[in-house]
């Protein structure tokens, strides 16, 4: 059974200038135990979507279609079932730990503040709690008495990952895990993450712009490109052999370790992502595409199967069916 | 000082383990306070004044407020009997100021509280909540703080009749919306960090974020606008009284120096009618702003770097 299935996902803010889609018709789903990597530059709404995820949003933004976890719909639950089902049910962890925690308070009272809220045990249970949690993420049970600002970034991101263990929930968000924070530490934080939620058996979503970070870690990877799913797949497949052109950009912008042609010449991609109050027609990437066909900006490409398990929002996948549908269309 | 080692300390629970760190919390805040010389003053006259206002009836002679069977003689200059001369009624001056102090810092706690208490609720609320309430909330605490204290306190006085009561109202009805702008400022600047998405992710409600997170972060603000606040009430409360809007009966320092103005105290050279009272509030007042602005200074690590 899947623990988080969303369908057809649209999240849109309502500003001053007109409505502005930020998410636009998600499909996604995850299976109890998987671990699924979300990737896209900034501002292609992968973090608006890890936040709808737990109704998370400013009053600004307005949600349609579904989001079933563990069986139920966050969009229409109770508000006091979504503030049962947050974090006990499903947890973040945040980008920027040293903001995420109060620069007041102990951490092992704030690590205490959502089993506090979400059990009903006491202050002493919760202390002895505290300190298993610390000692799990690899820091000795004694730091709960130090401020935030005592600690080291890679500390504090395991505070944070500490603290979205601690009541045991069946799906972790880790948006941004690892920014700020040097490649070494990267590394340990994510085979902790790795390790924890293997451990436990939690399904986790990581939320990054780097590729490689999460084709690393994450058994499947779905890239977003304004707002949608581009393509989505295994993993090792996706990174290595991406259909969509701009999923072959992102990896492609990692230079090959041992080959120096790669570090001479760097590859990017040329262009900005496009501004999500005016979207280019048909598909949304034609503008940057490098392997545009002239009907590119008529069709509306869907996910596509593209073989072993993947898909794909791209006419090259399937060049006849892309073609019958421009042929179908008044031009 | 020092409360005991880390080990005995951790080793007796829970909760003596908090006692001990609110202790260490509390020297840590008194080490601080210590090093501001203004606000050790402020806080030994107010400690006096303080004194001075329990003690009163122990220290007077019950006849002392007495109009039938004064003391002394009306308006007698300073003597070996009265050091700072008698009043018209013929009462000491020394112990309508001790009387006096009473009044003062009655009405400054009281007025402060109601100020306080309203501010730092509407504040918040209207910093959490935003949107269409705040807005409203808002606009009501424009509307009072735009209402002169003077002109409600004459209205409030005709209504509920010229009593200690009504100037702690009036004060307090008409200080309350500071405070609440200044709350309402600090709410939205905490609610903008991040950690408070954090509390709302990890399932707390809305009195879980404004008590845990909201609240202590306004704490300093509140704490410093508080000893402000006394100073000014009892600068009104005096005000209120000259202008003849206090209980007649009770003798509290404006109160006085109305007295001493009804009988001409300033042409007739009666300088001990007029002065000490006048003394008394400026030292009470100034003694709680240094207070205010050491705990500030405290509070507030910019004010202490630049203090140092």
């Amino acid at each position: 059974m899947s623990v988080l299935a969303i369908s057809d996902l649209t999240v849109t803010y309502r500003t001053a200038g007109g409505d502005v889609p930020a998410v636009r018709g998600i499909d996604l789903s995850l299976g109890a135990g998987q671990k699924l990597g979300l990737a896209g530059e900034s501002g292609c709404g992968k973090s608006t979507m890890a936040l709808a995820l737990l109704r998370l949003l400013p009053k600004t933004a307005r949600m349609t279609g579904s989001i079933m976890f563990d069986g139920e719909d966050v969009l229409t639950m109770s508000w006091g079932r979504l503030r049962a089902v947050r974090w006990a049910g499903a947890s973040i962890v945040f980008q920027g730990a040293m903001h995420s925690l109060n620069a007041v308070q102990r951490i092992g009272s704030q690590i205490a503040e959502p089993i506090l809220l979400h059990s009903k045990v006491g202050e002493a249970a919760a202390r002895r709690r505290v300190g298993e949690l610390l000692e799990h993420v690899g820091l000795p049970a004694r730091r709960a008495d130090a401020y935030p600002h005592e600690l080291s970034g890679g500390q504090r991101q395991r505070v944070m990952i500490a603290m979205a263990l601690a009541c045991d929930p069946s799906l972790i968000i880790a948006d941004e895990p690892t920014t700020a924070l040097d490649v070494m530490i990267q590394a340990q934080i994510l085979k902790l993450i790795e390790s924890l939620v293997a451990e436990n058996g939690i399904s986790l979503v990581m939320i990054s712009h780097d590729l490689s970070v999460l084709a690393d870690t994450c058994d499947r990877l779905a890239i977003m490109y304004a707002g949608r799913i581009v393509e989505e797949g295994p993993a090792a497949e996706v990174f290595r052999a991406a259909r969509h052109p701009y999923g072959a950009a992102l990896a492609a912008a990692f230079p090959t370790i041992g080959d120096p042609s790669s570090r001479r010449s760097p590859r990017g991609l040329a262009g900005d992502p496009p501004d999500p109050a005016d979207l280019p027609a048909g598909c949304t990437f034609h503008p940057r595409c490098p392997v545009r066909l002239d009907y590119c900006d008529r069709i509306d490409p869907q996910l596509w199967p593209a073989g072993d398990g993947a898909r794909a929002a791209c006419v090259h996948v399937l060049p006849d069916q892309g073609l019958s549908l421009v042929q179908k269309e008044p031009a | 000082m020092s409360a005991g080692t880390p080990a005995t300390v951790a080793a007796a629970g829970p909760r003596r383990l908090a006692w001990a760190r609110r202790r260490r919390t509390v020297a840590r805040f008194w080490r601080q306070y210590r090093q501001n010389r203004a606000g050790l003053f402020g806080l030994v006259v107010l400690a006096l004044f303080v004194l001075t206002a329990l003690l009163a009836p122990v220290i007077t002679a019950d006849n002392a407020l007495s109009v039938t069977q004064p003391p002394g003689s009306p308006l007698d200059g300073p003597s070996g009997d009265f050091p700072l001369g008698t009043d018209r009624s013929g009462r000491s001056m020394i112990d309508l100021l001790i009387w006096g102090s009473r009044v003062s810092l009655t009405v400054g706690f009281w007025a402060t509280f109601i100020s306080i208490a309203f501010g730092t609720l509407f504040g918040i609320l209207a910093g959490h909540f935003g949107g269409w309430g705040s807005m409203v909330l808002m606009r009501v605490t424009d509307w009072f703080l735009v209402m002169p204290s003077l002109v409600l306190g004459v209205v409030l006085a005709a209504v509920m009749g010229r009593s200690l009561t009504t100037i702690i109202v009036a004060i307090g009805v008409t200080s309350w919306p500071t405070t609440a702008r200044l709350v309402r400022a600090q709410t939205l600047a905490v609610e903008a960090r991040p950690y408070i998405e954090r509390a709302r992710a990890l399932g707390g409600g809305h009195w879980h974020v404004m008590s845990r997170h909201v609240l202590p972060n306004v704490m300093p603000i509140v704490l410093a606008q508080t000893t402000l606040m006394v100073g000014q009430a009892i600068l009104i409360e005096s005000t209120f009284a000259f202008l003849g809007l206090g209980d007649p009966t009770t003798a509290s320092w404006g109160a006085t120096i109305q007295a001493a103005r009804d009988v001409g105290a300033v042409s007739s050279r009666m300088w001990w009618y007029i002065l000490p009272p006048g003394i008394a509030i400026v030292l009470v007042v100034l003694a709680f702003t240094l207070c205010g602005r050491a705990i500030e200074g405290v509070l507030n690590p910019k004010l202490r770097e630049r203090q140092s």
